[in-house]
């Protein structure tokens, strides 16, 4: 075999006094599928930002396809033909399809000739994009498709792809398997960044396993067994998921939508009339693939969103998780106590009680084992799993009897993971009722006893299937196939 | 007698347009890439020091290349403190408003002589075009006017297809849209930033350098009288386009000519009217526009 | 050295530089501070200070000219509120903009400076001229609408009374009220206040702009009422740009906002005794105030790079 297409030897970043990567190296032969395993926070993203120009190592070597190089900025990286498709794609919303691949071109810019390309690239790829959709109105899956036409436009034959699977369909995600081996029976290389193992395993030629900035593991995929990756990854005594019974719970009502709908300003109805009940001690599980109407659903469930037709029957107090933390539950700037208080925020008048805030927020940093320096620490220097467990531990503290929780999980850790599921569990079973929607189907699955499927707006119960371990009516409920 | 009222008010507004029109194209570049420029005013006071200063040493041509110099010199202020240290647009190009009105003012008191106070300074008159300014009501506001429109006319187009046709264009909206999306595709936005506030600078001085040199012929100190912040009203008003910015421009070059229209009508109406009506005209359809809905995403930020 | 000289003499060079100088001119300047100290602290961009200062000045002045002559005791207060009322009024055209139309308010403001300045030029020269008609200014005010001075023979007014009052105030507001970390929190991250605090951005981001601009348009009624005792054009030197110097360099806290506008009415103080005396031009003020913003800026984003930061991920 000749030379690596990619080798990272001994690299170290610090961000301020976060040690993110300690020596991690990473070999990648020319041709193969790569994938690149770790818990959150282990490195991953931020060893292949720098493989791809993006970060500066502290210290450490880079090495494509032999030779030593030195990537000050994205663009060469681009020019040793290394691209990126990164988890929150880099892509201009208000941009054509082929806009945004003719960017970083030079010269005249001719908008068909661009369309055209794409067109060759997508049939010749299987990659098939409208190149004059403006990227805004496309689907998840197609801008994915979109971002990885562009790398291939600009003649990347190292691609690394950063948990592309996240927010595809599983059809989806098989194509793109089917994709990603065709790439490299064609000479291509695939960095494949992932937490999936089964994903990793099933597509990958080789693996680097990556724990706490170090590399951990290296093999061949076929000669690393699951439990030594498993190990690898989370260390010794990894937590296993038990999966949940099945079956309905017969408490009182907590949570009651009787033909609710929600349009938004354009009168496009994004949750079509649902009724529905979620009962006390009860886990409603919600699954569907983004934008089909479940981010409305919880929102009228948390009281966030008022029902534009229809009846919403709720706690006055529903504690809420929403997804994008940064921006939904906190305020990065203030400190950990003036975050709690903002949960109160609309109920206060007059004085604020700073110490009662601030003992409450000290029982919450003691009880969900949030890391940090106090109550008076600002949030913006929390990583985001204590970011995570504090709001789980204010929201749970705010409304003991209520919680509804998007993607909790999503960014986290096994060990963080664990705890804010937790915190979903002990509503239920201290006689209270949550409501999760995870883009997992596993974790769901392992922990509520009902789940809901939203498609196109529309909300269906699907009945458990009489083998537990048979997971395709969910996979086709998701797909709009029909239970 | 309409002729008699409209030819001039048209030449007035065309005239008038002129400088506004500089300092928005300018401005029209740095917010597409994502800047808002308030220093915009700092950079034609600049230029109006720099144009009276290189027209006394020079000639008008020497005075232009002054104008553009200085008011790059300012902007490059901006975009080392915006670009480089990361501050607030916002606030930065405020201090730098007050930093070109405070340099100038102090220069007009200290040193007179540099900005030519008392003396003639050597300025561009209007040229008509053959044939073209004989056409009737038109002619003469859009064809007897100073080399500085004409040169506005070639570069509206020359913008407008540099943005809209190039990767120059593309790579320059792309930054004002998404600089991390930007970088992703291999530009540097924090360089294309740097050049589009240059840019905005280097326009911003002509616009201070046509003041002096192609309409008051003097330098005054504050004669920039807010025209900084009208600029970026016209670029909301064109709905971030060149040809929407040159044709807001007008509109304004309209509003300020209706003044003297209107006195020269003998209206009782007071003065001060018409002195606010382009800003309560921009108020106005800025409210019928709905505010930013086609704003770059990145504005300000 | 002259010039420094010069300079120190009309700041602190004496009791009288200090208490009618340098205080005098701190005064508008601590009220407007505050005016977008609270503003920023919203994360609304009032750069209309100035406007709306004049219209404080204008209404203040309406009132004291035109009601029926009455005491003090009466006139003072009624002239507070008038400006008040011009302030708010002025902030609130912008507001409504921002609110109903979605009108960025870093324009509206600035538009609505110039309309303010043509306000006043007409109101000089037109309603509110002095009986001549000769002058631009209005007549000058009946003894019962001038504002009393704090200390026998020094030219230091109520005003700074009410700044300081207005500086406690909005401290004590900021950080121990309910309203206070309401307005902070939709200053620092607006969704999450409005997703985790149930509290609604817009409504009390309107409130607060209505609230900056009384505080400005009570330093124009001071200024009329403590200095001037008569409306002119030029009542404002540009004390609203100024403001967001004296705001920043405070760190947008209302307690050191007295602190810097004392700083800054030194400046002005020593800047007018520099012209007089030296030759040097106010103007150049100007530069330093420019060049203090701008370290200010500096500074802080130095202090933010220092902040660690998580990893991505």
């Amino acid at each position: 075999m000749s030379e690596l297409a990619l080798a990272l030897r001994d690299i170290h970043k610090r961000f301020g006094a976060t040690v993110a990567l300690e020596g991690a190296r990473c070999l990648v032969r020319p041709g193969t599928v790569h994938a690149l395993l770790g818990e959150n926070g282990a490195g991953k993203t931020t060893l292949m930002r720098i493989a791809f120009g993006m970060l500066h190592a502290d210290s450490g070597t880079l090495e494509r396809d032999g030779r030593a190089v030195r990537f000050g900025h994205e663009r060469d990286a681009i020019a040793a033909g290394v691209g990126m498709v990164h988890q929150h794609f880099m892509l201009i919303p208000a941009f054509t399809v082929a806009e945004n691949a003719a960017l970083g071109g030079r010269g005249h810019l001719d908008r068909a000739a661009t369309a055209e390309r794409i067109r060759r690239i997508g049939a010749s790829t299987g990659l098939a994009v409208d190149a004059d959709a403006r990227v805004r109105d496309l689907p998840v899956g197609a801008q994915q498709r979109a971002e990885i036409l562009r790398a291939l436009m600009q003649d990347a034959r190292l691609l690394i792809l950063d948990e592309p699977t996240a927010v595809l369909t599983p059809l989806e995600s098989d194509e793109l398997y089917g994709w990603m081996r065709r790439f490299t029976a064609s000479g291509g290389t695939i960095v494949l960044i992932t937490h999936k193992l089964r994903e990793a395993l099933a597509v990958a030629d080789e693996v680097t396993v990556l724990r706490r900035g170090r590399t951990m593991l290296e093999g061949r995929a076929d000669e690393i067994s699951e439990s030594a990756l498993v190990t690898a990854i989370v260390g010794e005594g990894a937590p296993r998921a038990e999966e949940a019974p099945r079956g309905r719970s017969s408490g009182a009502a907590v949570f009651t939508l009787d033909g609710a709908s929600w349009a938004d300003a354009q009168g496009v109805l994004r949750l079509s009339p649902t009724t529905l009940t979620v009962r006390a001690g009860e886990i409603l599980g919600v699954l569907g693939v983004e934008g089909a109407g479940q981010r409305e659903l919880l929102r009228l469930l948390a009281g966030r969103l008022s029902p534009t037709a229809g009846l919403v029957v709720r706690p006055d107090r529903v504690g809420f998780i929403p997804e994008d933390r940064l921006h939904d539950a906190v305020i990065p700037d203030f400190s950990l106590t003036e975050n709690h208080a903002l949960a109160e925020a609309s109920r206060l008048d007059r004085l604020v009680p700073w110490a009662r805030h601030a003992a409450a927020t000290s029982a919450i940093l003691e009880s969900y084992d949030v890391r940090t320096t106090g109550p008076a620490a600002i949030m913006a220097t929390l990583s985001g799993g204590n970011q995570q467990r504090f709001v789980a531990g204010r929201e749970r503290q705010r409304a003991p009897q209520a919680l509804v929780a998007e993607n909790p999980t999503r960014g986290l850790d096994v060990r963080a993971t664990a705890r804010v599921l937790d915190a979903v569990r002990d509503v239920a079973a201290q006689g209270g009722a949550a409501v999760v929607y995870s883009a997992d189907l596993d974790e769901i699955l392992a922990m509520t006893q009902r789940v809901v499927v939203c498609f196109g707006g529309r909300v269906t119960d699907v009945a458990p299937p009489l083998d537990p371990a048979d997971r395709s009516p969910y996979a086709r409920a998701l797909l709009g196939l029909g239970a | 007698m309409i002729e008699l009222l409209l030819v001039p008010f048209l030449e007035a507004a065309v005239r008038t347009a002129t400088p506004l029109a500089f300092a928005a194209l300018g401005e029209l570049v740095a917010e597409r890439a994502g800047v808002i420029n308030l220093g915009l005013e700092g950079t034609i006071i600049a230029g109006c020091l720099g144009g009276a200063a290189g027209a006394l040493l020079g000639g008008p041509a020497l005075g232009f290349a002054g104008a553009a110099l200085a008011g790059m010199l300012i902007a490059s202020v901006f975009a080392l403190f915006v670009v480089r240290i990361g501050t607030d647009q916002i606030i930065t190009g405020t201090a730098l408003t007050l930093l070109g009105l405070g340099i100038t003012g102090t220069v007009f008191h200290v040193a007179p002589a540099v900005v030519g106070a008392g003396q003639v300074i050597p300025t561009t008159g209007p040229i008509a075009i053959p044939g073209l300014s004989a056409v009737p009501i038109l002619g003469t506001a859009l064809f007897r006017q100073p080399l500085a429109t004409y040169a506005l006319y070639l570069l509206v187009p020359a913008l407008a297809w540099w943005m809209g046709r190039t990767h120059a264009g593309l790579a320059l909206r792309a930054v004002g849209e998404s600089p991390e999306a930007a970088a992703a595709a291999g530009l540097s936005p924090r360089r294309i930033r740097t050049v589009a506030i240059l840019f905005s600078g280097l326009m911003g001085g002509l616009c201070g350098g046509t003041l002096v040199l192609a309409q008051v012929g003097a330098f005054n100190e504050g004669m920039s009288a807010g025209r900084g912040f009208i600029a970026i009203a016209i670029v909301v008003l064109g709905r971030w386009t060149p040809l929407g910015t040159a044709g807001a421009a007008l509109v304004f070059g309209g509003a300020f000519a209706l003044q003297y229209l209107f006195q020269s009508l003998g209206s009782s109406l007071p003065y001060q009217l018409f002195l606010a009506l382009p800003y309560v005209l921009t108020l106005v359809l800025l409210a019928a526009l709905r505010g930013r809905a086609a704003a770059p995403a990145r504005l300000g930020r | 050295m002259d010039i420094l000289v010069a300079f120190w003499d009309g700041a602190f060079g004496s009791t009288y530089a200090f208490w009618s100088a340098t205080l005098v001119r701190a005064t508008p300047l601590l009220l407007v501070g505050l005016a977008v100290a609270l503003a920023f602290r919203a994360g609304i961009l009032n750069i209309g200070a100035e406007g709306q200062l004049i219209l404080g000045a204008i209404a203040a002045a309406a009132v004291a000219l035109q009601l029926p002559p009455a005491p003090r005791v009466v006139m003072v207060p009624l002239m507070m509120l008038a400006g008040m009322a011009g302030g708010a009024v002025w902030a609130g055209i912008a507001a409504l903009l921002r609110r109903r139309f979605g009108v960025l308010e870093v324009i509206s403001t600035i538009m609505l400076n110039f309309v303010a300045l043509a306000a006043v030029s007409w109101m000089v020269r037109g309603p509110l001229q002095e009986p001549t008609r000769v002058y631009p200014m209005s007549e000058t005010f009946a003894a019962a609408a001038r504002w009393p001075f704090l200390i026998t023979g020094q030219r230091l007014h109520l005003g700074i009374v009410l700044g300081l009052l207005a500086a406690g105030a909005l401290w004590f507001v900021l950080a121990r009220t309910a309203v206070g970390f309401r307005i902070r929190a939709i200053g620092a991250g607006a969704r999450a206040a409005q997703s985790a605090g149930g509290v609604e951005p817009e409504r009390v981001a309107a409130r607060v702009f209505l609230a900056s601009g009384a505080l400005a348009g009570l330093a124009g009624a001071s200024e009329v009422g403590g200095v001037t005792w008569a409306l002119y054009e030029g009542i404002s030197p540009g004390h609203g740009y100024t403001a967001i110097a004296v705001a920043l360099l405070a760190r947008l806290d209302p307690r050191w906002v007295v602190v810097s506008a004392v700083f800054f009415g030194a400046l002005e103080a020593g800047g007018a005794s520099m012209q007089r005396e030296a030759g040097v031009p106010a103007v150049a003020v100007q530069i330093v105030t420019a060049t203090i913003l701008l370290s200010v800026l500096a500074i802080a984003q130095w202090r933010n790079a220092r902040r660690p930061v998580g990893a991505p991920e």
